[in-house]
């Protein structure tokens, strides 16, 4: 039975980190930390965990111990955000290649410059490659439902990849919601204890973890990676069904929106999607034909699925919440339109990026988007396919 | 199945590879040949030699073996050639060549 409550999204996962008790959680306490290793440090002092809480002096260095207590046999965790997540760079490609499954929550912000503390994806996909799943929440329930499966999903047998779960800065992990926490008890039991096969501390059997790797062995290393992260597919699937038997609510790589016969789409990510969805809403009330897919799954990502789901779509504009400067789209519109390049009839499709250092996205920026996209289905022109949306501009805007 | 480094080799397919590439066995770096690294090349004399024990510890590589308080000839399958061993050596017994 779910307990009512109203939350931030930071304490919604350090809720479920409290309810999950890890072995080790590894922190650097000061800002641009978030506040989950603040509500947990209460946990650790009120004595509702018997986690080890180590304080460290950098995120370079929290990412490193949590890399140090995975291979000793720990189930560890940490938190950061924006330049601290940019700070663990290095060692997010250490953890992933050692197939070490560490959980890391990520409160998604802006990089600098201009200096700045508000929220888009700019941290987050600057470490797509890093070989992190990266699994993004649209509020707090989806936050903690996440951090939930985490743990599962990084530890099956044949994944073993550690895991990113990114709510969105400040709008998702400051502002408090309603949410359906589970109990202690069940989130324990869905979760289960960590059993690794091999680990340091295992005293009959020596271990060595991250060796060198030469030319000769690098590439069969590096496959194997891949195919651990295409393995995560069906790892995540399969602990969404057991969650949704479990505590009744759906998960899969994205959500579809009114897309059953939708002509124009948007895809999108985040706490931007349900200010979309109003807008939704309010175009099928006037009888327009459009839809929306909201991203949950980055990586590994459902480029199969997504293409399928987009396939009778007429015109796409794929929204993106941070700025990856390749003069040719970001990030989801890089994915996304590669997913489709092989479909027999694929729709139009366009990059809007938007909402960069917090800039608002409101339900009148996503109809002007529909209305642009209704004229590209009408014309069949795609016309620019690069845009920015809701900066001022002195040029005429395309949308 | 977890495979042991000795059964991995340059041939093995990835499937082959331990997760992560772990080793699940201790002194695996003897299996590994590294001394192809070298450009240059420490030539040990045996008749100016002291066994005075003093190149041994400095090695960073355990490339100077010894048996019962003498040295005997470089490993040369895992010297690195960093010409430690030829600055340390107080009797001249360590040559310092140009490898051809």
């Amino acid at each position: 039975m779910s307990i009512r409550d109203r939350m931030s999204g930071n304490e919604a996962i350090a809720t479920a980190m409290r309810q999950i008790n890890p072995d080790v959680f590894a922190m650097f306490p000061i800002t641009p930390s978030t506040e989950i290793p603040q509500y947990f440090a209460k946990y650790v002092a009120d004595g509702k965990v018997d986690t080890e809480f180590i304080c460290v002096e950098s995120e370079h260095s929290s990412m490193s111990a949590c890399i140090g207590a995975e291979a000793a046999g720990c189930r560890a965790i940490t938190a950061t955000s924006s330049a601290g997540l940019s700070y663990m760079n290095e060692t997010l490609f250490v953890a992933a290649s050692a197939r070490l499954p560490i959980v890391l929550a990520v409160a998604c912000r802006a990089l600098t410059g201009p200096i700045n503390i508000n929220h888009d994806y700019s941290d987050s996909m600057a470490e797509r490659d890093s070989g992190f799943i990266q699994i993004y929440a649209e509020n707090n329930q989806e936050a903690y439902d996440n951090y939930l499966q985490a743990h599962r999903i990084a530890e099956t047998a044949d994944v073993r990849l550690p895991v990113m779960i990114c709510e969105d800065g400040f709008i998702t992990s400051h502002a408090l919601e309603n949410i359906e926490l589970e109990s202690d008890e069940d989130v324990k039991a869905f979760v289960g204890e960590y059993n690794p096969e091999n680990y340091l501390l295992k005293e009959e059997n020596p271990l060595a973890v991250g060796p060198y790797g030469v030319s000769g062995y690098y590439m069969e290393a590096r496959v194997a990676q891949a195919e651990a992260m295409k393995n995560a597919k069906k790892a995540i699937l399969a602990v969404a069904e057991d969650f949704e038997k479990t505590f009744g609510r759906k998960y899969g790589f994205f959500e579809e929106y009114k897309m059953e016969d939708a002509e124009e789409a948007i895809v999108i990510m985040g706490s931007s999607a349900g200010t979309a969805k109003a807008a939704v809403d309010e175009l099928r009330a006037e009888g327009k034909k459009v839809g929306l897919i909201k991203v949950r799954v980055f990586r590994p990502f459902p480029g199969e699925e997504l293409a399928e789901a987009l396939k009778n779509v007429k015109a796409v504009a794929v929204l993106d919440k941070s700025e990856g400067f390749s003069a040719n789209g970001g990030p989801l519109f890089a994915e996304t339109a590669s997913a489709c390049i092989n479909l027999e009839t694929r729709p139009k499709m366009i990059d809007i990026v938007y909402g960069l250092g917090g800039r608002d996205f409101t339900v009148a920026h996503t109809k002007r988007i529909f209305a642009h996209l209704e004229k590209i289905a009408e014309t069949g022109e795609t016309g620019p396919v690069y845009i920015h949306l809701g900066q001022r501009d002195a040029r005429e805007e395309v949308l | 199945m977890n495979k042991k480094a000795i059964e991995i080799t340059e041939q093995s397919v990835w499937q082959d590879l331990t997760c992560g590439c772990e080793i699940y066995e201790a002194g695996s770096s003897r299996l590994t040949l590294t001394g192809e690294w070298r450009s240059k090349i420490p030539v040990w004399d045996a008749e100016k030699c002291r066994h005075c024990m003093l190149c041994t510890p400095f090695c960073p590589d355990s490339s100077i073996p010894v048996t019962d308080g003498k040295r005997s000839d470089f490993d040369y399958d895992h010297c690195k050639g960093c010409g430690i061993c030829f600055t340390i050596c107080p009797f001249g017994a360590i040559e310092w060549k140009e490898v051809h």
